[in-house]
């Protein structure tokens, strides 16, 4: 019955998104056996110490332990008693009671109602459809059904895990039917008739017209990527390092044991660490691309230890001091508000960056220019970009803009690919990622 | 408990208060949850790895308990480029170089009667076996810990700034205790070291490892731990002094700062306070001393202002105190 207990609870954290693997819970099994079930305050700090392994987790882990192990103590039911039947009654959720019911008009009624309190029609990317499903789930009272699926569980009689599994039967159905009207919401809101949706689908992955509302789970695709690239590159570092014997090295080291042989060293390409300095133009459409791109850089902070980043629109700024030490958000709302607000001049920028940050730049340093080129009729100063491109060891041009565009109007993108080692065109974060890839690698 | 505690070398952990108090008795302040945590990794043989930021005691717990229980501590710490070589075993290539040289003089006693090549070559192989023993191991930080035979705490520090291969070869130490070298073979602890592991959060670790370690986060103290910390280091430290750079310290790591001051920041300041015979705190001294507790120019420029309502703020903690002696501490 004990571990039944358990396990019920094991369950609850699942649900609740706390990885818990089989492992753990054996884990979690053998350490109440040692510490028993008696002393409740006891058993959440160990529960807590073996299953929930960040601060996040340890939140819901506690949320969850005073809602499963309750006022009621556990070891109360007492099985004369039918209040099991009776607490089935009287707290039936109307969510439930609407399953049961199979009134699909006053089902579809409830759905509607809630989807527009979760602002459904805000929907724009078939993504964001089990987001709304879970804020419909919400509005129409979850939380509640799932205080009854403890309640339940707490009973510990056989109606009571009965009623507990109805319970979750019932979270399920209702989770199956907020996610297919979200699903058909975002078919009518997001994406329309059937040339509409194609533009829209391909948009999706736009960075432009990605929503601030995106930014969190943006936030650990970048961090995950960022990983990614990391764990490539520094692996690779390790394979160049068994290079050829050196001979003289390893006789001058081994001078002490008579010239044998036995401490082995060899000769190492020279690396250079990886030096990145991007230059990125913050103003209008171009900031959102900026934001995605700094970020990705700042999640690499482990393999690019050297890394510099200025922003501009009408004067460049060395924005590297806020984006390290504040919150990142933040600081990259900080910059845009700031620094983007003045009418972009590439010349100034390029004289500012000449002025104050020159010696940044030197033969280690790949330079990455992020910005559509649109100077305002200014002189683009191509002279400084010439002169900082045989400075340093790389100069790539990232254009939010696609190559079609380049070199229109006030576009000076094709005076400056002149001087550019590269120039390319980045509407995804997965060209982002392809860039600094490339970067990395050519470090190696 | 059950019956391999007896198979420590060092005394058997019963209780969670005995932990509590074992600590206290060489001087660490222990929170219910450390101690729990302590008493799983010691009864589940499982590693801890401990969160939290820097200078809250994760270092120091290990150290304390190795004290505690009088058992050796063996620290590694990590740092990026950290590897097997550094951190499980080498060879001692100059002592086997040593006995090479020696038995050469020895070599022609040893190849006597041996009369066909292959014999003799039989005869060098068991010498070969020789030198790839253990005499010729030069053990690591890990190795070490295993080979401990009464048992030992094993303190893995700052485990997030080595390298992610890194994190990946400690999991064979880390679940079953148990280090492989090639030449040898397995070499198993008798006795599984008490495992601490510490991160600062540089990098997120990888979720193998964090299934394998029960899991303790240390935040900053609260004023009461904090008080009892700082009293055990700074045994002669007046109370009212206590209780105000307490508060002081409490408020200033709500602000918004940098660097939030740590525990040893707050010992290093009382330390600083007695010896300009404070005996409360007034905004001058709180001034001057400030550079022991933030370390960074513009923490220091950013608190200025908020220097002396803080200091008042101390002040009146132990005011109301006084005024509220004989009531029981609302505390």
């Amino acid at each position: 019955m004990a571990e039944q207990v358990l396990t019920d609870f094991i369950r609850a954290l699942r649900s609740a998104d706390v990885r818990v693997s089989t492992g753990e819970a054996i884990d979690a099994a053998n350490a109440v056996k040692l510490m028993g079930y008696a002393d409740r305050t006891r058993l959440s700090d160990t529960l807590r110490c073996v299953l929930a392994k960040s601060p996040a987790e340890k939140a819901t882990h506690d949320r969850l332990f005073d809602l499963y192990f309750s006022r009621k103590a556990p070891e109360t039911p007492s099985p004369e008693t039918d209040d099991s039947s009776e607490d089935g009654d009287e707290g039936g959720s109307d969510m439930l009671d609407l399953i049961e019911s199979g009134d699909e008009t006053q089902i579809a009624m409830a759905l509607e109602q809630a989807g527009e309190e979760a602002g459904i029609a805000e929907i724009r990317f078939s993504t964001q459809v089990p987001y709304f499903a879970q804020q419909m789930m919400k509005a129409m009272g979850v939380e509640r059904l799932e205080g009854q699926m403890m309640d339940a569980f707490r009973e510990k009689t056989d109606e009571g895990d009965e009623r507990a599994q109805e319970l979750i039967d019932g979270r399920a159905e209702m989770f199956q039917r907020t996610r297919d009207h979200a699903q058909r919401a975002f078919e009518t809101f997001g994406a329309g008739a059937t040339e509409q949706f194609r533009d829209e689908f391909l948009s999706d992955k736009r960075i432009t017209q990605l929503d601030r509302r995106d930014l969190d789970r943006m936030r650990s695709l970048v961090e995950k990527m960022a990983k990614r690239l990391a764990v490539k590159h520094s692996r690779r570092r390790r394979k160049k390092n068994r290079g050829q014997l050196d001979v003289r090295k390893t006789l001058r080291a081994n001078a002490g044991y008579d010239g044998v042989p036995f401490d082995l060293a060899w000769k190492q390409k020279k690396r250079d660490r990886p030096k990145i300095i991007a230059i990125c133009d913050v103003s209008g459409s171009v900031a959102q691309v900026v934001r995605f791109f700094l970020m990705l850089l700042y999640s690499l902070h482990d393999t690019v230890p050297d890394l510099r980043a200025f922003a501009f629109s009408g004067r460049l700024e060395d924005v590297g001091d806020i984006l390290e030490t504040e919150d990142f958000t933040a600081a990259m709302d900080r910059i845009i508000n700031q620094i983007g607000m003045r009418s972009t001049d590439y010349g100034q920028s390029l004289s500012d960056l000449k002025v104050d940050h020159w010696q940044a730049i030197d033969r280690r340093a790949t330079v990455i220019i992020l910005g559509d080129g649109r100077s305002n009729y200014g002189d683009p100063r191509v002279d400084l970009l010439s002169e900082m491109t045989a400075r340093a060891k790389r100069t790539l041009w990232l254009s939010p803009e696609p190559e079609s565009m380049w070199g229109s109007g006030d576009s000076e993108l094709l005076r400056y690919q002149a001087y550019c080692d590269k120039m390319v065109h980045v509407m995804t974060i997965k060209d982002l990622e392809r860039v600094v890839d490339e970067v990395l690698a050519s470090y190696n | 408990m059950s019956a391999s505690d007896n198979k420590n070398g060092y005394e058997p952990i019963t209780s969670i208060d005995a932990i509590t108090d074992g600590l206290g008795s060489v001087g660490y302040i222990s929170t219910r949850e450390i101690s729990t945590a302590v008493y799983l990794a010691h009864n589940l043989r499982k590693p801890i790895l401990i969160e939290g930021p820097a200078g809250v005691g994760k270092t120091d717990l290990a150290a304390s308990m190795a004290r505690w229980l009088d058992a050796p501590l063996t620290r590694l710490q990590c740092y990026e480029g950290l590897d097997e070589g550094k951190a499980l075993y080498e060879w001692k290539y100059g002592k086997q170089l040593l006995y090479t040289q020696l038995l050469k003089e020895k070599l022609g006693e040893v190849m006597e009667g041996a009369s066909t090549l292959e014999a003799s070559f039989d005869k060098l192989t068991s010498f070969e076996d020789l030198f790839f023993s253990e005499s010729f191991l030069e053990p690591r930080p890990l190795l070490t810990a295993m080979k401990q035979s009464t048992g030992s705490v094993l303190l893995i520090d700052e485990i997030d700034k080595s390298d992610e291969e890194f994190e990946a070869f400690l999991l064979e130490v880390l679940s079953d205790y148990q280090v492989t070298v090639p030449e040898i073979g397995t070499i198993r602890a008798d006795v599984p070291p008490l495992v601490l592991l510490t991160s600062n959060n540089i990098r997120e670790l990888g979720d193998a490892l964090k299934r394998r370690c029960l899991h303790l986060h240390i935040d900053f103290p609260d004023a009461t731990r904090e008080r009892e910390i700082v009293r055990a280091r700074v045994p002669n430290v007046s109370d009212d002094l206590l209780k105000q750079l307490v508060a002081f310290v409490q408020g200033l790591r709500e602000m918004d700062i940098r660097k939030r001051p740590s525990i040893s920041e707050t010992v290093d300041w009382a330390r600083t306070l007695i010896l300009m015979h404070a005996n409360e705190l007034d905004e001058a001294m709180v001034r001057s001393t400030l550079n022991v507790l933030l370390k960074h120019e513009s923490d220091i420029a950013s608190v200025d202002r908020e220097i002396l309502p803080l200091a008042r703020k101390a002040a009146a903690e132990t005011n109301t105190e006084r005024l509220a002696t004989g009531y029981p501490a609302a505390e």
